[in-house]
């Protein structure tokens, strides 16, 4: 095996990778749990203060 | 805000405190710096004859003490904090953390003292000479495990995405160091690179484009991403995005070193690959730019009420302006025009005044009242007049890095019929001189700026604590 067919392998695999990152990222049944990873920022004050979030809009 | 850290876990704030406290002091320091080297590119006898104080000495301390001391403390500083708060534990070793803040300390000291007598290991970004770089090597390492420690033990399931790339930069910035600075120690304060000729030069383009990438871009976008949301109110616009925006930069970053060796005896496909991987670059910088600043989306009235925020947004825009500028440079072409000009120089401080130091400012504002117990910042106008002194310091500097590089360029590529050369480099020289100086004004503007956030950090760690923090105890001492 030559350079270039190695480097073409490499190139492949890495493009399947990306699609499958990408599938990962949007197919529906991830949405759920990436809302509730988005929403960490905010999970650790939620905890004690319900009240307070509703007022700050 | 400041009722929610009583019954919080018992998160491990007082190293967050030292490195906050310190990003501002070695924030003031290493700008200064930046100011008296540039002064010293037009004013040159404000090196006053003293070997210690002249321009090759001193910038690679100015290097080493914006992006290690000020960005290093400020990663330091919000990497623990965030992956706290998100894996809402406490940080996997207290003694590790004390022990990752005094290393630093000690690692940035030593750099200021062998850099200006003069030892250096002669790699830009990586000047400093073997001891320092296994003491380095130490403190990063016990930095990753507590890190990670942390992300193990966490309470949460999901890891959030701002700790994916604070991972990232973590262990790039370990294999990047690690490769670059082997060397042949012949003394205690002298080495020799263990790699010889072009092979050197790609290796530290390789480590210096992705201390850019990892260290500069991948760490502070773990910044924005916790504190863009935070400080907007509201998660990232699309989570989504963010993890096709993680996965896409750092595979596609560590490819792009060679664009700054372009035209020399790297081997021809090398430099048209790196060209080709910075171009493509452009498409994840992008994507995260937009997902920073569309988390505003709906609530852009904040823009008007909010200096921390607007700091945070508009580093953002700095963001997208350089890594718009960066591929270009990197095409072949464009580069024959910027290379070696000013034009760099201003590229890198849009990218570094803009993007780097905005984010890390917006952060500590945002941090250093909830650190220090108290509701809002001792003075929000204060930080709007800095954002103000930031914004006109860093566009003064760039505006004049781009026309006296441009300038450069055309002057050195110009030539006669007879081909000879149009204009000597002196002559260079002195069409930029007023650009020195327009530079040196904005730069100016930046230290101000940054003094008084250091009055306004003070005023607010002083300031009788209205809420009771428990863990208060070393609030002014670091």
């Amino acid at each position: 095996m030559d350079q270039g067919i190695i480097g073409s392998i490499f190139t492949v695999i890495v493009f399947v990778a990306f699609i499958g990152v990408v599938y990962w990222a949007f197919t529906s049944r991830n949405k759920e749990r990436f809302d509730e990873a988005a929403n960490l920022v905010f999970a650790d004050e939620e905890k004690d203060q319900t009240n307070k979030k509703n007022q700050e809009s | 805000m400041s009722e929610a850290t009583q019954v919080q876990p018992d998160y491990n704030y007082k190293v967050v405190r030292q490195f906050t406290v310190m990003t501002v002091i070695w924030g003031i320091v290493g700008m200064s710096i930046g100011l008296l080297i540039a002064t010293q590119l037009f004013a040159p006898a404000l090196n006053f004859d003293i070997p210690y104080l002249t321009y090759s000495r001193l910038r690679p301390l100015h290097t080493n003490s914006v992006i290690f001391a000020f960005g290093g403390c400020a990663l330091f500083a919000t990497s623990y904090y965030v992956v706290q708060r998100t894996s809402q534990v406490r940080l996997f070793s207290d003694k590790l953390a004390a022990f990752t803040f005094w290393g630093w300390q000690a690692v940035i000291v030593l750099a200021a003292i062998t850099l200006p007598l003069g030892m250096t290991s002669s790699k830009e970004y990586a000047e400093l000479e073997w001891p320092i770089d296994i003491l380095i090597t130490l403190v990063w390492v016990a930095y990753i495990i507590n890190f990670f420690g942390t992300m193990i033990i966490r309470k949460t399931s999901h890891i959030y995405v701002a700790n994916w790339f604070f991972g990232a930069f973590m262990l790039t910035v370990a294999v990047l160091h690690i490769g670059n600075s082997m060397a042949i120690p012949v003394s205690f304060t002298k080495s020799y690179s263990l790699y010889a000729g072009a092979v050197d030069a790609m290796m530290q383009w390789w480590y210096g484009h992705n201390a850019v990438g990892f260290f500069l871009t991948a760490g502070f976008l773990g910044m924005m991403y916790y504190f863009v949301p935070k400080q907007a109110g509201r998660p990232v616009y699309s989570y989504r995005l963010s993890i096709i925006h993680f996965w896409a930069l750092i595979s596609l970053y560590i490819w792009a070193g060679p664009h700054h060796l372009h035209y020399t005896a790297l081997p021809d496909w090398t430099q048209s690959l790196g060209m080709v991987m910075s171009i493509i670059l452009f498409v994840p910088s992008w994507g995260g730019m937009i997902n920073g600043i569309m988390t505003l989306s709906g609530a852009w009235h904040k823009l008007r009420t909010d200096p921390v925020l607007r700091f945070l947004i508009v580093s953002l825009s700095f963001y997208g302006m350089s890594t718009f500028e960066g591929p270009m440079m990197a095409i072949k072409t464009v580069n024959a025009l910027s290379h070696y000009t000013d034009w760099t120089i201003g590229h890198v401080h849009s990218g570094a005044l803009g993007w780097v130091a905005m984010v890390s400012i917006g952060s500590v504002y945002h941090l250093v009242p909830i650190l220090f117990g108290q509701p809002k910042m001792y003075s929000t106008s204060l930080v709007n007049v800095h954002f103000w002194l930031a914004t006109i310091g860093v566009v003064l500097y760039i505006v004049a890095m781009w026309m006296s590089g441009v300038l450069q360029g055309l002057m050195w590529r110009a030539v006669n019929a007879d081909g000879t050369l149009t204009y000597s480099f002196v002559e260079s020289l002195e069409a930029s001189k007023p650009f020195y100086v327009l530079r040196a004004i904005g730069g100016a503007f930046v230290v101000a700026g940054m003094l008084i956030m250091a009055f306004n950090c003070y005023k607010t760690i002083r300031a009788p604590k209205t809420a009771d923090v428990k863990t208060s105890s070393v609030a002014a001492t670091a």
